[in-house]
């Protein structure tokens, strides 16, 4: 199909062709966990706690047992409890309220019945006896003393000295380098300032999905939406008590991501459900569960101090990090405190954070987590220090750019990265060349992320015509097949076209973790480089068979084997299967790996906006993110990526929030009023896609699906202040608060 | 829940008569989010969209009827009647998206009653009337005189709206709709703003009417403002008075989508703008 462009060296890696699953996405072929109908099945309905923070003090379900369709009704109650100490419990108490609901929207009871409308009757006619508690959702409020205690067992680890009391600080995590005093001492300019943003949502059009059908064997097939099947998997499992060879997990297509499907809500439900009604169940949430009881990424106060030279080195960073987790405690606030000065060379710094439970829904992963409100607080204020020493933003970040070999402030050493490509990518783009429009503003930012490995398997198979088939266990959320198969065409040597990527269940592939971290491209791209390799090996060995020559006269390359001396006709890779009948067999290859070496991801951003001085309301005028691939395999979603990044950025920048009423019940639980960007809010996202290839990938990948996000709000509040001189250190930065610190001439002098 | 899809207007009053829980739509695009959500469903839903009266778009007499279904996408495609009422066609092509508007129509937005409707301020300021056809008859009611409250009307039981009419305006006259939304689209305006403004050969404003949507339980009109631009030309002064009489007239509410300070200050930046726009038209000639 349609090929565009060659790179060197390499002769599909790199080209941009047509998705695989590209034409049943777009003629609404592709069927995803909602679309699936199974005879006799019935569809599951979760009540939820209109409370905040409450005690149950009794569950009275006899009313919905007796309501007509209804064939089955469960409680937390019908669910064993995980010792203190098991890394599942919060998961399953979240999924299924115990003793107390800890915020709005907790799952209470579930019903499974014969249709839509009579399990949500059901489920209404659930009679829930609360004793209401005082609840907690301010996340400073939440970290002091006397605050509503939402667990008894949460002592805050990571302190000089052990606690005595019980708080909703979860853990304190602290890195610490040099001496501050001293490099605050060195420092002409300092800056300092609070940084305050709302939990937000990931805002997946997909809402969480599944069915699942229990036999009288005691197993269970699922299927259901997420970025991993195999946690889907241990996770039910843990829940259920069951041994995860009894749970078969097929996925579906998913519609989005984002980090939140990452972990589950439903597939115990309805597995359970399904068991005791004998029937399968279907269970869809709508979007108001979808905002009030999964996913959001954390609100937090984050308050940053730097020191620099007058010749703009930056000298001493200090951070205090308080991240929201919602109900259960989460790794928000270590994760924002690797990241929030790592695009910096700092000798001495103090980063320290908290991470707080309060009633609200229970955070989980959202692209780069915690990333973005850190670089918020530390790329406004280095463009504070960099308006008051009157240097380009980009000269600043280039002088204090870390490099190979330098310490991250979390430890390790930086392998080799590509932050210095990036800011001379921004600082040469034609964009950055060019002057604002009159009346527009500029910002600029730069983001980091850590991206992973974790473990991968692949399974690679010949056809006997000489295509493959490529299966993997990591779900497609963003053209990862096209990228396998890229991989595979190029060890291969076949046409791309030629090879069939698939994603395989929990029972026709190996382990693989989920869709994360930027990881699919890198690590399960190894796996499958590495099955082909292997393939590679076995048709070396085969030709030889085929010629009755020895395997080390055979050289394989561009797609043949070819005879080292000459003496025989080179044979294409379908000459070979096609006789593999008679050399030993179907050729078939499966490698699995736990792979090492994720390279670190940045990526700098600028962009130009307007802001209407009356209303406060701002439009983005033009945007260009740069950003490292490492080696873009597809560059059409890398492009994607980077951009799919940016948007969201933009949102979570101007108008996303979560807003709560006084008793900690979400007013805004659907698009209208929850306000992700439409298309026509965003000008075109320019992309400069940067190679700085990953030494440890067969071909030089980094993840890519994650940094894009970190830079956009720290890259429009600095746009916004070149553009009004207001400063604004909350989010969202919606009309009423632009207008209002406008109004207020509420900027830095900077 | 049954659905019908009456002929007549006949059919629909002896619907509506025989059945106090049967409701009438037009677009759906109100009802069909709301049924979702769990509002309970009507027994009997009426389809407005066969009754050719309820979706005809003509000028007769120098009179525009506008059929209460008919989907505001029609109204946008209308030369004639985008260059008469350009606000009004405009605030129609807001509602929603290009989708929502095949079946959107100004009976549902403003029937629905919500104060936040795009179109109401524009058909106020117009002085549309609204045809109601019920039991007793029909009945001609000023638009402004419909919507009682959010979700509440002042039609009786058994009664729907047939379609509006609106006199076409004078030469040097001319109207304008804008609202503030925190995105481009597919949004609810926090504060909405008409005007219609008339010139006279000096290029003072001879008539005028400024209408506010979502800053009070109903649209608010705005006869000071009005008073304020007319013998003036829209100079500064004129829309300062402007600003300063929409921002003393709306009376909103502190809810998620703005604050009473916000919405108060942008009524009267969008009043002063509607204006500005509606006088650049009408000193152009109107739509004439």
């Amino acid at each position: 199909m349609t090929i565009t462009e060659q790179r060197p060296g390499y002769r599909y890696v790199g080209t941009r062709p047509v998705r695989h699953d590209g034409l049943d996405k777009v003629v609404g072929k592709a069927r995803y966990a909602a679309d699936l109908v199974l005879p006799g099945m019935l569809y599951g309905h979760v009540l939820r706690s209109p409370h905040a923070h409450a005690r149950i003090v009794a569950i009275d379900t006899s009313a919905a047992e007796a309501m007509p369709g209804v064939r089955a009704v469960i409680t937390g109650a019908d669910f064993g409890d995980l010792p203190a100490d098991d890394p599942e419990r919060n998961m399953t108490r979240n999924l299924m309220a115990r003793d107390k609901v800890l915020y709005e929207g907790h799952a209470v009871a579930a019903v499974a019945a014969t249709t839509r409308r009579q399990a949500r009757d059901a489920a209404e006619a659930i009679e829930v006896t609360y004793e209401a508690l005082p609840h907690t959702l301010d996340i400073l409020e939440a970290m002091e003393p006397g605050a509503p205690l939402l667990h008894e067992d949460i002592f805050t680890t990571g302190l000089d000295s052990e606690p005595s009391e019980p708080s909703n600080v979860a853990n304190r995590t602290c890195y610490e380098r040099g001496d501050i005093e001293q490099g605050f001492a060195e420092a002409d300019v300092v800056v300092e300032g609070e940084f305050v943003t709302k939990p937000i949502h990931q805002g997946y059009i997909e809402p969480h999905a599944c069915v699942a059908d229990t036999g009288q064997d005691g197993k269970t097939v699922i299927w259901c939406s997420s970025q991993g099947h195999f946690r889907v998997r241990s996770q039910t499992a843990a829940m259920l008590g069951w041994d995860t060879s009894r749970i078969k997990v097929i996925p579906a297509e998913i519609g989005g991501g984002f980090g939140g499907k990452t972990t589950i809500y439903l597939e115990p439900l309805a597995v359970e459900l399904s068991a005791r009604a004998g029937r399968p169940v279907k269970m869809v949430m709508s979007r108001d569960e979808v905002f009030r009881a999964t996913g959001p990424t954390p609100g937090s106060v984050i308050r940053v101090k730097l020191g620099a030279t007058g010749d703009g080195r930056i000298t001493a960073a200090k951070a205090w990090l308080a991240y929201e987790s919602g109900a259960f405690p989460g790794v928000w606030a270590m994760l924002g405190c690797m990241c929030v000065v790592s695009p910096y060379n700092v000798e001495n710094f103090l980063i320290e954070g908290y991470e707080v439970v309060v009633n609200k829904p229970v955070n989980a992963a959202y692209r780069a987590p915690s990333a973005p409100m850190a670089a918020f607080a530390t790329d406004t204020l280095v463009d504070e220090i960099a308006r008051r020493l009157d240097m380009d933003p980009i000269d600043l970040r280039l002088l204090n750019c870390p490099n190979k070999g330098d310490q991250a402030p979390y430890g390790p050493k930086w392998p080799l990265i590509g932050l210095r490509e990036c800011l001379e990518a921004i600082r040469d783009s034609e964009h950055y060349r060019s002057r604002p429009a009159p009346g527009h503003g500029r910002g600029v930012a730069s983001g980091f992320w850590f991206n992973i490995g974790e473990a991968s398997s692949a399974t690679v198979n010949l056809n006997e015509n000489g295509t493959a088939t490529v299966v993997t266990g990591s779900p497609d959320i963003g053209g990862s097949r096209a990228s396998m198969a890229l991989m595979a065409a190029e060890e291969l040597g076949i046409d791309v076209h030629a090879i069939q990527p698939v994603v395989g269940d929990t029972e026709v592939v190996g382990f693989t973790d989920v869709t994360e971290g930027s990881r699919a491209t890198f690590a399960t791209g190894m796996a499958v480089v590495e099955a082909c390799r292997d393939l590679k090996g076995q048709l070396r060995g085969r030709a030889a068979r085929m010629w009755d020559c020895d395997v080390d006269e055979v050289e394989w390359a561009d797609g043949q084997a070819t005879h080292s001396g000459g003496e025989h006709e080179p044979l294409a890779l379908a000459d070979i299967t096609a006789e593999a009948g008679r050399t030993g067999g179907p050729l078939g290859a499966t490698a699995s790996l736990n792979a090492r070496g994720a390279g670190p991801a940045f990526s700098v951003q600028v962009t130009d906006v307007s802001v209407d001085e009356e209303t406060g309301r701002v439009t983005v005028e033009r945007y260009t993110t740069a950003q490292d691939a490492g080696t873009a395999i597809h560059p059409d979603y890398v492009e994607g990526q980077m951009q799919g990044g940016v948007v969201q950025g933009i949102g979570w920048a101007l108008n996303e929030e979560y807003i709560h009423d006084a008793d900690g019940v979400m007013e805004n639980p659907g698009f209208l009023d929850y306000r992700i960007p439409v298309a026509s809010d965003l000008p075109m996202i320019e992309t400069i896609i940067v190679e700085v290839p990953n030494p440890n990938h067969p071909y030089g990948v980094r993840g890519v699906g994650e940094v894009g996000i970190v830079p956009p709000i720290p890259a429009l509040a600095n746009a916004i202040h070149d553009a009004t001189g207001a400063r604004i250190r909350e989010l969202p930065m919606s009309p009423p608060r632009v207008l209002d610190a406008i109004m207020s001439g509420n900027g830095d002098g900077g | 829940m049954r659905y019908v899809a009456p002929a007549s207007v006949a059919e629909v009053v002896a619907l509506l008569a025989g059945d106090p829980d049967a409701r009438v739509f037009a677009g759906a695009t109100d009802l069909v989010p709301q049924m979702r959500a769990g509002r309970p469903e009507p027994s009997v839903a009426i389809d407005l969209k066969r009754i050719s009266r309820l979706t005809d778009v003509s000028l007769t007499d120098g009179t525009w009827r506008i059929g209460a279904a008919a989907p505001t996408a029609d109204l946008t495609a209308n030369a004639a009647l985008a260059a008469d009422l350009p606000g009004l066609v405009y605030a129609g092509g807001l509602i929603g998206s290009d989708q929502i508007q095949n079946r959107a129509s100004l009976g549902g937005n403003l029937c629905n009653a919500s104060p936040a409707a795009d179109s109401v301020p524009s058909l106020v300021v117009n002085d549309a009337q609204a045809v109601v056809a019920g039991s007793g008859g029909e009945r001609t009611v000023p638009v402004i005189d419909i919507p009682t409250g959010p979700g509440r009307t002042s039609l009786q039981p058994g009664e729907f709206v047939v379609e509006f009419l609106i006199d076409r305006p004078p030469p040097s006259t001319s109207d304008a709709y804008l609202r503030l939304i925190p995105r481009t689209e597919m949004d609810i305006a926090i504060v909405g703003a008409a005007a219609r403004v008339s010139l006279d050969g000096d290029g003072n404003c001879s008539a005028a009417a400024i209408a506010l949507a979502a800053v009070a339980p109903t649209v608010v009109l705005v006869p000071a403002a009005a008073e304020a631009l007319i013998g003036h030309p829209a100079d500064d002064d004129a829309l300062a008075a402007v600003a300063a009489a929409a921002a003393e007239a709306a009376s909103p509410i502190d809810d998620k989508r703005g604050t009473i300070a916000y919405r108060r200050q942008v009524a009267g930046v969008l009043a002063k703008r509607a204006v500005l726009e509606a006088a650049g038209r009408a000193g152009n000639g109107g739509g004439r």
